[in-house]
């Protein structure tokens, strides 16, 4: 049998989030704008030009070793904050076990970035998924489409700007009255006890 | 007709191209609503296109038109086969955006409901996988085992199979005596019954010769790709969030992750059996140690109390009427439009009327209006309406008056959401399927700004163009059964 069964207690220690961030700021000091911590979670705000360069330094430093791609996904800021998306990347390290979250700034008149499939291929769908949803333009993706809605649609759904439900659900079911009217004349039939 | 002429005569008709053929999306083998396009040269797997989005209904749009506690039944539906698991996913990340913990006990519960939500999935999974590769007994005998377990998820909810058990700081209520001591008997009997399973597939020949060397992902390439869970272990990865990031009571229990060597099919199929195991152990570990105490935590900014500091009322709720006293009302509307059965009628500027027979007593009309003309009356649906007529010009006494006032604060408290901090979180779980993460991003409201749902079958189902290629079609179907996707989640 091929299988074997590990106890994971240790392991060897990582780098704090802050450490992280301090390093990507000596790496790339004219691309990070801004650093945020919210309940121990550390995320760094950068710019969307070297944002490959940047995965790529994460991936491969190997002290830092963040191999794994928690999740792609953007975030809609409309009338919030003067750059309208955002990217985030959740990166964690299997290894070394400590994480940052990277969110890079894309406007709404260019709403393009480089694509991360060469460093993570998990990377495929999420950006697919998040083109499908925000229309973010993924450069250098293999394979740019529609994921989960149809290919055919119109508009990208999770924008603060589209409509949760359609227009032809905004009015009231016309038929509510009938089968009130309805369940009324049949109430003689109900069954009792 | 020369002999070269002959030969590309020959050649045209028995020209060999690729072959185009659609599986799915109704297919037994594709575990719901998978579409694949399978691109074959004769019976070999050339390219495989998967399509996805047939069950897509925007679990993160609604999300984020809902407040946190109306949120959570939507994560019942995304895995469905695991619905437990989906829920303290969900309340683990809440919690720690509100910076709340949830008291020992609750902790403890939910990591049985945890592990036995993994038992039922891998189950399910372990009955499904077998079918498809052909062995059907061992369909029905892990059938058997996982009604066991629905059984029990009843004794504690009501609910088999969307049960909405755990709740935003504990559980919605405490586990009684009786199933504990069942669930104990199934621990006691379930690793006999394993060695049930294993007895029919383990060493059965054709069962090897369909999973050893099928879907051969190594460790780096599985997590490049971004496989969680068992998947992920089945090529020797120790990465199980139990441990890396422990959750819940998962730090106070004992266990050990299975890993495998090989990556393939059989050693997923391994890694999961002994999985069980664990999951067995950690239920057993979890009963012996499970403190007294609450089950709720004391956060009553953030948590909803129980019912009855909520609703101090001797009356069933279900007896209760609404009346509109006539001298108060001003016919503003508000009750009107608000009123989800359409039981009000009136003008504007009048004073407005309830149909008693329409109404279903859901209190909208009450917490909307502003001038308090709308009374509740305690067993009022057996009255007449000159009774209830009486009644409303009277004063209400002051138990209803009190009781209404909890009400409102109830009502606008799951309506409206606690005030959460402004900031953004991402927390995974492990749930039987690999790494569930919630990304939340909150402005402030009691309604989530972005609601993110990072679902591991999404993941999975992206990954098995690598896994099919250069196999034959039969294993197509072994490769869907061995990343253990669900297409709810994978669509959300």
């Amino acid at each position: 049998m091929a299988v074997t069964e590990v106890r994971l207690s240790i392991h060897t220690p990582g780098l704090n989030p802050k450490d992280i961030s301090e390093k990507i700021k000596e790496k790339f000091p004219d691309q990070v704008i801004d650093v945020a911590e919210f309940r121990d979670q550390v995320s760094v705000i950068v710019k969307k030009d070297q944002i490959v360069p940047i995965c790529k330094y994460l991936h491969d430093d190997p002290l830092m070793s963040l191999d794994h791609l928690q999740d792609l996904t953007a975030v809609d800021y409309l009338k919030k904050k003067d750059v309208r998306f955002e990217v985030v990347y959740n990166l964690y390290s299997i290894r070394y076990r400590h994480k940052i979250r990277i969110r890079a700034q894309v406007p709404e008149n260019d709403p393009k970035i480089s694509s991360v499939v060469p460093i993570w291929a998990g990377a495929n769908w999420h950006e697919r998924e998040c083109y499908d949803m925000f229309g973010i333009v993924f450069s250098g993706h293999p394979d740019l489409r529609r994921i989960l809605m149809p290919e055919d649609w119109e508009g990208f759904p999770l924008r603060k700007d589209y409509p949760l439900i359609g227009p032809e659900f905004e009015k009231d079911w016309p038929g509510f009255v009938e089968v009130v009217n309805k369940a009324k004349e049949l109430k003689e039939f109900e069954w009792e006890g | 007709m020369s002999g070269k002429d002959k030969m590309e005569q020959l050649e045209k008709i028995f020209e060999s191209r690729e072959l185009n053929v659609n599986m799915g999306p109704q297919h037994p083998a594709t575990h719901g609503v998978l579409r694949l396009v399978l691109d074959m040269d004769g019976e070999t797997i050339v390219k495989v296109t998967p399509y996805v989005g047939y069950l897509h209904r925007g679990i993160e749009k609604l999300g984020e038109s809902l407040s946190y506690y109306q949120a959570l039944p939507l994560t019942d539906r995304m895995d469905y086969v695991s619905a437990m698991s989906n829920n303290i996913g969900y309340c683990v990340a809440v919690e720690k955006l509100f910076d709340i913990e949830a008291p020992e006990r609750a902790k403890f519960i939910r990591t049985i409901v945890g592990e036995m939500s993994r038992i039922a999935n891998h189950l399910l999974w372990l009955a499904t996988h077998a079918l498809d590769i052909g062995a059907m007994t061992v369909f029905l005998y892990c059938f058997r085992e996982r009604e066991w377990i629905l059984d029990l998820y009843e004794m504690i909810c009501g609910a088999r199979l969307t049960v909405t058990y755990p709740r935003v700081g504990g559980v919605r209520n405490d586990v009684p005596q009786e199933f504990l001591d069942s669930l104990w008997k199934f621990t006691d009997e379930f690793p006999s019954r394993i060695l049930e399973y294993e007895t029919l597939i383990d060493q059965n020949r054709i069962w090897l010769q369909r999973t050893i060397g099928i879907g051969v992902i190594s460790a780096e390439e599985a997590v490049s790709c971004g496989m969680t869970g068992p998947t992920l272990r089945g090529s020797g990865v120790t990465y199980d969030i139990r441990k890396h990031m422990p959750y819940d009571a998962y730090d106070k229990v004992e266990f050990d992750v299975p890993i495998g060597t090989a990556g393939d099919t059989y050693d997923r199929y391994r890694c999961r059996m002994l999985e069980m195991r664990q999951s067995n152990n950690i239920i057993r570990q979890c009963i012996e140690k499970l403190p007294v105490g609450p089950v709720m935590a004391d956060a009553p900014k953030f948590t909803l109390q129980p019912k009855d500091k909520m609703m101090p009322i001797t009356h069933p709720t279900e007896a209760l009427a609404y009346i509109i006293d006539e001298k108060v009302c001003k016919g503003c509307g508000m009750c009107l439009r608000a009123c989800p059965a359409k039981a009000i009628f009136g003008e504007k500027k009048k004073p407005h009327t309830i149909k008693q027979e329409f109404c279903l007593g859901c209190g909208n009309c009450f917490v909307t209006c502003k001038f308090k003309a709308l009374k509740l009356i305690p067993g009022g649906k057996a009255m007449s309406e000159e009774q209830l007529k009486e009644l409303a010009a009277g004063p209400m006494p002051e138990e209803i008056t009190k009781a209404a006032e909890y009400m409102v604060r109830h009502f606008e408290f799951v309506k409206k959401g606690p005030k959460v901090p402004e900031g953004e979180i991402y927390v995974a779980t492990e749930v039987p399927k690999g790494e569930l993460g919630f990304y939340f991003v909150s402005d402030g409201s009691g309604k989530p700004f972005r609601m993110r749902v990072r679902a591991p079958s999404f993941i999975h189902a992206g990954c098995l163009p690598r896994l099919c290629v250069g196999h034959l079609v039969a294993d197509v179907i072994a490769n869907i059964g061995t990343i253990d996707i669900v297409l709810g989640e994978c669509d959300r």
